[in-house]
């Protein structure tokens, strides 16, 4: 078993400064072997498939490729080696063709003709339509992980990474990602498939190595363990499950009517005669793959972007021609995706963040002054409430975790006490444990009678959180859908099913 | 009557120095970098050029120190954007005032003195002509059929990317930045050496702006840059014949109309949006910003 392995890392270990990333790491990778790196953010993945790929160079440990010492100098001697990436931030050129960015990811690459005939075979022999003369930024998110993919095999690699393939896709595109794995695999490529989430492991990978802290912490056959245990491998300890009980719906809180609105950018999406009604105790999940009219829905319910009369009413009262800091007043909140430069100053300290948007409703600003002993205690209110992990409230904004900076962006706007939250991705790149509390908070928030809207692409989030369901798909809003009983398969079908399944003119 | 193939012709030289300038700033912006400082380098290459013809008596020789002048007075902007992350709009403008600063203060022994002449080329045209015109198919077939030109778009498109793909993002701009310094200087020096024939402090008078706006209005292509080459040179030799000519409009509105005329373009352009890269517009992803690789 030991000879045959196709990767094998011996006591890896990676420090930066003040961080111990990796730290002995060990695992070996079987030949046709779909083998799972499960841990959660700051768990030391990207670190160390990065060290594997030769971005990042490992401080000790060695590693061992088809029998042969490895320690690749830079991504080119990696690949040349045997070794292929798909990255989890697209690494791809968007002004670019298909071609053209397959192209910069060999080493030899053959004239343009003959390399767009082999990208044509490749995705023929894998079922991954694809166009090589389209330019990239044209492509939706599963299209543009087929270039990555083909660009990979077009290299026939000996060991394949893929760092969080499924998190843009719809179920669709991830049944087919998966059916490519597989046939891959069967051919005796070994891939090391990076993830968080636990059900699409304990489906599809047939190891797992499981990483906390940097440290190899167990090693299984996910098949055998439950998403349970597995999380609790991975957060080294039981989470708390999620309590959805004692809400109740109640009166109509936000209506939207016919809400149309144009792209607001070029590469935006016009949200087309959008309708939804919320009540009071209600969460409504809006799903969808990103740009389908996410932000500008969250925008148009923000206020950042005013509509035409009639379209937004809270509670009866029409805002749709208010500002965001009228909409807030009467009690419309909203947390936007970007957590960093939309949601929060990144330059400025937590306790100026919660001036911009708690102001007048904690009566932080008074008369035009800044009242700084009460935002300084708003703030630190925001931190104790929810657990903010920072030094203080006068830390910047850009100093703090993902996971931490998103608990103190929602917790700033639930502490407000809103009659209606809406959020956008609220836990988008946050570790498991922070996500459970973000969205514990939601729960809470509804159970206390308001009315919340969460905007998310990750389903399960939605299915775990919402009472009812629906679909934005190039800017049009699906009509609600009871939660209880929902399939993923349903919601797929929902949101539009794969994109781009069509064949492609090749 | 004022004879057309002539006026194609003289409408050719005018319009070189900028050609030159901004088929460089072409190949710089392509790589992701914003170099404000073109004026500067012309300058710079049209001291350097000048000096050398009439001290060496070789107007060629004169053209490749004005290159090397170019490519060496980039060289602080490189390494100030690239090595020392300093903000390229302002390194940008410190080379521009850099440039004309120094030219001016060693160009002082050379002021009054005349340039070598030069043999001509075919249809009597100088032989930079010629090479200003060869550069523009050169550099359309460098950067959409080259492996080093793709490599040279994607480091300027999403420089983390080719980065992450195990391209030397650093080393590709700064090769870019001095080919771009070296074309400037070309460009300055055809102004000194061929056209006004003597130095004077200044005598860029604004060309290198003109080429920094020609690159964005040809959308970051070659044949966009010849198009806003010509169009300048054309208003140029145009005016230049007006006034000749003895019209009753002040010299001022006349010397003002080439630079007029090629905003005014711009800006109409711009203004149809034409830019939205859906659409096909080629505004590099990462122009103009820092780049800083995590080892």
């Amino acid at each position: 078993m030991i000879d045959a392995a196709v990767f094998q890392a011996k006591g890896i270990g990676k420090s930066y400064p003040g961080v111990r990333a990796n730290d002995g790491v060990s695992f070996t990778v079987a030949p046709g072997e779909i083998h799972a790196l499960l841990g959660e953010n700051g768990a030391g993945k990207s670190t160390l498939v990065k060290m594997i790929y030769g971005l990042v160079r490992p401080d000790d440990g060695e590693m061992v490729l088809n029998g042969q010492p490895h320690h690749p100098a830079d991504p080119r001697a990696a690949r040349a080696a045997g070794v292929a990436m798909v990255f989890q931030h697209f690494s791809l050129f968007d002004a670019l063709t298909v071609a053209e960015n397959i192209a910069l990811g060999m080493e030899n690459p053959p004239p343009r003709r003959e390399l767009s005939d082999r990208i044509a075979q490749v995705s023929q022999d894998f079922g991954l339509p694809l166009n090589p003369a389209r330019r990239v930024v044209t492509l939706s998110a599963g299209e543009r992980q087929r270039v990555e993919i083909i660009r990979c095999l077009l290299q026939n690699p000996r060991l394949l990474i893929m760092d969080e393939p499924t998190s843009v896709l719809t179920p669709q595109e991830a049944e087919l990602l998966f059916a490519t794995l597989r046939k891959l695999a069967d051919q005796g490529t070994a891939i090391l498939y990076i993830s968080h989430k636990l059900e699409e492991i304990r489906t599809h990978c047939d190891r797992a190595t499981i990483l906390r802290g940097g440290r190899v912490v167990d090693s299984c056959d996910p098949r055998e363990h439950s998403a349970r245990t597995l999380a609790a491998m991975m957060v080294g300890g039981e989470m708390r499950p999620i309590d959805r009980s004692g809400r109740q719906a109640g009166d109509v809180l936000l209506q939207v009517r016919a809400l149309s609105q144009p792209a607001p950018t070029a590469e935006g999406t016009a949200l087309k005669s959008v309708a939804l009604t919320l009540r009071a105790g209600e969460i409504l999940g809006i799903g969808g793959v990103a740009g389908n009219g996410q932000d500008e829905l969250l925008a148009a319910l923000s206020g950042e972007i005013r509509s035409a009369p009639g379209t937004i009413l809270l509670e009866g009262a029409d805002l749709s021609r208010h500002g965001p800091e009228a909409r807030r007043s009467a009690g419309l909140l909203a947390a936007p995706e970007d957590r960093l430069g939309h949601a929060a100053v990144p330059d400025f300290s937590l306790t100026d963040n919660t001036l911009l948007t708690a102001g007048a409703r904690k009566g932080l600003v008074r008369k035009g002054m800044i009242d700084r002993a009460a935002a300084r205690a708003f703030a630190e209110a925001v931190i104790r409430a929810f657990d903010v992990r920072t030094p203080g409230p006068g830390t910047a904004a850009k100093a703090l975790s993902g996971g931490n900076l998103q608990k103190f962006v929602i917790g700033r706007e639930v502490m407000q006490a809103p009659r209606v939250l809406v959020v956008n991705q609220p836990t988008w790149g946050v570790d498991a444990g922070a996500a459970a509390a973000v969205r514990q908070s939601l729960l809470d928030l509804a159970r206390s009678g308001a009315g919340v809207i969460v905007i998310s692409q990750d389903l399960d989030e939605l299915l775990e959180l919402s009472d009812r369901f629906c679909a934005l798909n190039e800017g049009r809003l699906s009509a609600p859908r009871p939660t209880d009983g929902l399939t993923l398969d349903q919601i797929g079908l929902m949101l539009g099913g794969a994109h781009g399944m069509e064949v492609a003119h090749l | 009557m004022i004879d057309p193939i002539a006026l194609f012709l003289l409408l050719l030289s005018a319009s070189t120095p900028i050609l030159f300038a901004a088929l460089g700033e072409l190949v710089v912006e392509r790589a992701g970098v914003l170099n404000l400082g073109v004026e500067g380098m012309m300058i710079m290459g049209a001291l350097s050029g000048f000096a050398t013809a009439h001290y060496s008596g070789n107007a060629f020789l004169g053209f490749a120190a004005a290159a090397l002048a170019g490519a060496l007075v980039a060289l602080p902007f490189a390494i100030l954007t690239q090595f020392l992350m300093s903000n390229q709009v302002a390194s940008g403008l410190a080379l521009t005032l850099f440039g004309l600063g120094l030219a001016a203060l060693f160009g002082k022994p050379v002021e009054g003195v005349k340039a070598p002449t030069m043999a001509a080329g075919p249809l009597g045209l100088n032989w930079i002509v010629w090479l200003g015109l060869a550069m523009v198919p050169a550099i359309w077939w460098f950067l959409n059929r080259s492996r080093a030109g793709l490599i040279l778009r994607g480091v300027g498109e999403n420089h983390d990317a080719a980065h992450a793909l195990g391209y030397d993002v650093r080393q590709v701009r700064l090769a870019a930045i001095a080919f771009g310094g070296a074309m400037a200087g070309v460009g300055g020096a055809f102004i000194s050496i061929a056209t006004v024939l003597q130095w004077t402090e200044g005598m860029t008078a604004g060309a290198g702006w003109i080429a920094l706006a020609i690159v964005v209005f040809s959308n970051w292509t070659a044949p966009g840059v010849l198009a806003g080459a010509w169009l300048f040179g054309g208003v140029t030799v145009l005016q230049l014949r007006l006034q000749a000519a003895g019209v009753r409009v002040p010299v001022q509105l006349l010397s003002m109309a080439p630079y007029l005329a090629t905003i005014i373009v711009l800006v109409a352009i711009s203004a149809r949006q034409k830019f939205s890269r859906r659409a096909g517009g080629a505004a590099p992803g990462s122009l103009g910003q820092d780049f800083h690789a995590l080892r």
